[in-house]
């Protein structure tokens, strides 16, 4: 058996024994190594979605797809739109056809393996669209999760991919709490909406945006007061997707239903 | 095909880039990083609190720590989408991310435990070298083997007494810094999964120390295994070469030490399941009790649509059997090679249903989705992603551990004299 | 203690050095921690020149069409004026030098992602008219009779 005295010795040897691993993590930080370059944009982009004018038309998933080269039939997308359906009697229906890509031209809910709800009209309370992309968060879990710096976030809030250093190891897609990311079906790496990024940088707007018939979708540059949109958003009731996982999401939705997941 | 569509049934409301993105590989990565670190744990018992009646067992687990660990990659490269980019976990590490701890804990893990077993059979290297060095007419072969048992010597050829000491003290030092660098091998590997907010299953501060207790479990239970199986092995060679006259313990004296390692190990095998047992529990309960918004779906997963794959296998099959097993008195050999087997069933049920069970259902709470293992390869991603890659992964540290024990010998004779 | 101990230490150390020279050769220069800090800032900077200089495809320019399809623009009198010529017509990229031609879906299906009749209570969908496909003249385009710059057959009249 063996003496106190030398559990409690290899008990501090132990100890020490933990500490190197820690220290190394220290000295190999690359934050002794790069400087940090404090540069503050006049801009930051926020979204705005207006659920009581989207039809569920599902312009805006097509015109992302093929602004963005995500191959039609690919059942991923970078933005979708949710149905739902809140029936008298209580019950609770949603469903997102091939995420809305090609609208709801139906009113049978698609509950998966086959199988439809139908609906009669009479019985509906209420019922609208939600449409859904990358929430472009302020505190991103997906850059946060990334273990080689592949995915990080520009300084006008856009979370970006860099499609040359993703090892494709999905850690960012399990942590997002809003299913914004995929793997891009032909290039397989992380794969999600940068609010057409290479569009806004030249003034124009994000394709869904632009596409969209009824003006349910908006974006703003939630710094610049005078943009109308950011006036909006400032002055309307306005809610976001499950703030509870404080990543402060920056799509915010007017007339945000309850029941909205 | 988008990556997951194959295996991918969704039920109800799910989002349309949802699917089961980790799979079984992901399920076996921290099964066999689990069976690393216990192996390591079990060899420490040994070497740093000189539990002198496991030495056998201790060289034994060391070796084989060392063969599970490049196996330990194995699933991760198979995994990733671009694994030719896997490197850049050491290039660019992002330390905010708990894989990105991976390439140090993995390289510094495996450098302390590749030291140990230098110091362990420097002076086996030493004796070999020598020995070739003076044969007068070497073929290839031999020529190849002095160079290499040369190299492994480091040109440390001093084998005194005092030399070997020096290497014993060596030895305790690295296993005792080597007992919190394997739980922490362990440990990460539970924050990966227990830090994920976004998934409700898997969100629990719990989740690092049920798999490190759960990791020392199956490490503990895969040693018993594989040493019964030498074992036998080895009483089977003594009984057929009976007739000759040899210095070999008979099969009685081996099946003797043999049955006492085994019930020693037993015992701490038991005190880690139970603790594990407890965690597992604990965080079972504190969700029923608290039912936060997502307990309805995680209910509605744990105690219906996973009820089998959770109570049955893991709880039942997996802790319940062998705990009876190895409770009852009087432990055989033969019970134990029971007990351990439902035991490493066990853990891997659990990894499963953390793995799976936690990608089982919706982000939006309100669908599932159902995982449809392939069994049959068809194309390299039904392979690598489907049960031929995982067998694969699960056969590869055996013969690893064949192929290292040629340079690390674990049980000839001139093992037995080794520290 | 002395002697053959360190051996091992040396060929670690030889390891790390290895390590890091590989990293010098395989790190982009540009890589580092920017303006969102080391969270959510450490990344490739030229990562982001990829994705400004990523292609453009649509304009969703409603005067860019105006030139050479002046006809088409008395859709801007009906109630699908608030729809974007590339809607149905697909992006512009480079046309009239390439693509020569934009297509014209001719489909059912593309009228019913709005036309579809949906009464949903408090959505907007409920205010746009509809038929239903499997009774409203199945199996014919509707561009048969429907006009999609001057859809209303009442207006026609």
């Amino acid at each position: 058996m063996i003496s106190r005295r030398d559990f409690l010795k290899n008990a501090i040897k132990g100890i020490a024994g933990l500490s190197i691993p820690l220290s190394v993590i220290e000295i190999a930080s690359p934050r002794k190594i790069f400087a940090l370059n404090d540069v503050k944009a006049g801009v930051r982009w926020a979204f705005l979605i207006d659920t009581h004018k989207c039809v569920g038309c599902g312009l805006c998933v097509k015109a992302c797809k093929t602004e963005n080269e995500i191959p039609y039939d690919a059942n991923v997308t970078r933005t979708w739109v949710e149905r739902y359906v809140h029936l008298k009697d209580g019950r609770d229906f949603a469903d997102t056809p091939k995420g809305g890509r090609d609208g709801f031209t139906t009113s049978k809910i698609d509950l998966g393996e086959g199988h439809y709800q139908n609906i009669d009209e009479k019985d509906i309370d209420k019922a609208f669209f939600v449409p859904k992309l990358c929430n472009q968060c302020e505190n991103p879990p997906c850059v946060q999760v990334c273990p080689v710096g592949a995915t990080f976030q520009t300084p006008e809030g856009v979370v970006l991919v860099d499609r040359s250093w993703c090892i494709g190891c999905g850690y960012c897609i399990m942590a997002c709490p809003y299913g914004a990311r995929f793997f891009h079906p032909v290039l397989h790496v992380a794969e999600k909406c940068t609010f057409c990024y290479h569009r806004v940088n030249r003034g124009l707007k994000p394709a869904c945006v632009d596409a969209c018939p009824f003006g349910a979708r908006m974006i703003a540059n939630i710094k610049d007061p005078g943009d109308p949109v950011t006036k909006i958003i400032m002055t309307e009731r306005v809610n976001v997707l499950k703030s509870e996982y404080g990543t402060k999401p920056q799509a915010y939705y007017i007339g945000l239903d309850e029941e909205v997941r | 095909m988008v990556h997951g569509e194959l295996w991918t049934v969704k039920e109800l409301f799910v989002l349309p880039n949802e699917y089961i993105y980790w799979s079984i590989q992901i399920v076996m990565y921290p099964f066999m990083t689990g069976l690393v670190a216990g192996a390591f744990v079990l060899s420490s018992l040994y070497h740093v609190f000189g539990i002198k009646q496991l030495k056998n067992m201790a060289r034994f687990s060391l070796v084989f720590s060392f063969a599970l660990l490049p196996v330990a990659m194995m699933p991760l490269m198979l995994h990733l989408q671009q694994p030719q980019r896997g490197i850049e976990v050491l290039m660019t590490p992002h330390f905010t991310s708990a894989i990105a701890a991976f390439g140090i804990v993995f390289s510094t893990y495996g450098i302390i435990v590749a030291s140990e077993l230098w110091f362990v059979y420097r002076k086996h290297f030493v004796e070999t070298a020598l020995s070739l060095r003076r044969k007068a007419d070497k073929n290839p072969l031999d020529q190849v083997k002095h160079l290499f048992f040369s190299a492994l010597t480091l040109g440390a050829y001093d084998v005194s007494e005092g030399a070997l000491h020096q290497d014993e003290k060596a030895v305790k030092i690295l296993a005792g810094i080597g007992i919190p660098v394997a739980c922490f091998l362990h440990g990460y590997a539970g924050f990966i999964f227990g830090s994920v907010k976004a998934n409700a299953l898997w969100m629990t501060p719990l989740m690092p120390v049920i798999f490190i207790m759960s990791a020392v479990v199956s490490g503990i239970a895969l040693c018993m295994l594989t040493y019964i199986v030498v074992m036998e092995i080895k009483k089977f060679n003594v009984r057929r070469a009976q007739s000759s006259a040899s210095n070999l313990p008979t099969s009685e004296a081996i099946k003797g030490i043999e049955l006492n390692e085994i019930r020693i190990t037993a015992r701490y095998l038991l005190f880690f399941l139970l603790f594990a047992i407890s965690l597992e529990l604990l965080d079972l309960i504190f969700r029923g009790y608290t039912a936060v918004k997502t307990w309805d779906i995680l209910r509605s997963v744990i105690y219906g649509k996973d009820f089998t794959d959770i109570f049955i296998l893991q709880y039942g099959v997996g802790n319940l059997l062998p705990l009876i097993l190895f409770l009852w008195p009087r432990l055989t050999i033969r019970r134990a090679l029971v007990g351990v087997i439902f035991v490493l069933f066990g853990v891997f049920m659990m990894r499963w249903n953390v793995v799976i069970g936690g990608q089982s259902f919706s982000l939006t709470f309100a669908g599932y989705m159902h995982y449809h293992l392939p069994i049959i390869p068809r194309n390299w991603e039904t392979f690598k992603e489907g049960l031929a890659g995982a067998l694969m992964v699960a056969a590869t540290p055996f013969i690893l551990f064949w192929i290292f024990s040629k340079i690390f010998p674990v049980f000839s004779q001139d093992a037995e004299e080794l520290p | 203690m002395k002697g053959h101990v360190w051996r091992p230490l040396y060929a670690v150390i030889c390891l790390v050095v290895l390590v890091l020279a590989a990293r010098y050769f395989m790190v982009p220069k540009d890589f580092g921690i920017y303006e969102r800090g080391y969270m959510y800032g450490f990344h490739r900077k030229s990562a982001e020149d990829y994705w400004k200089a990523f292609k453009v495809k649509y304009q969703f320019n409603t005067d860019y069409c105006k030139d050479c399809h002046a006809d088409k623009y008395s859709i801007m009198q009906t109630p699908h004026a608030i729809i974007h010529c590339e809607n149905c017509h697909g992006p512009v990229l480079d046309h009239p030098s390439d693509p020569e031609k934009l297509t014209v879906d001719k489909k059912r299906e593309l009228c019913l992602r709005c036309h579809y009749p949906l009464h949903y209570p408090t959505s907007g969908r409920a205010n746009i008219r509809g038929v239903d496909p499997e009774k409203h003249n199945p199996g014919i385009e509707c561009s048969t009779c429907h006009n999609p710059h001057m859809p209303s057959l009442e207006a026609m009249k």
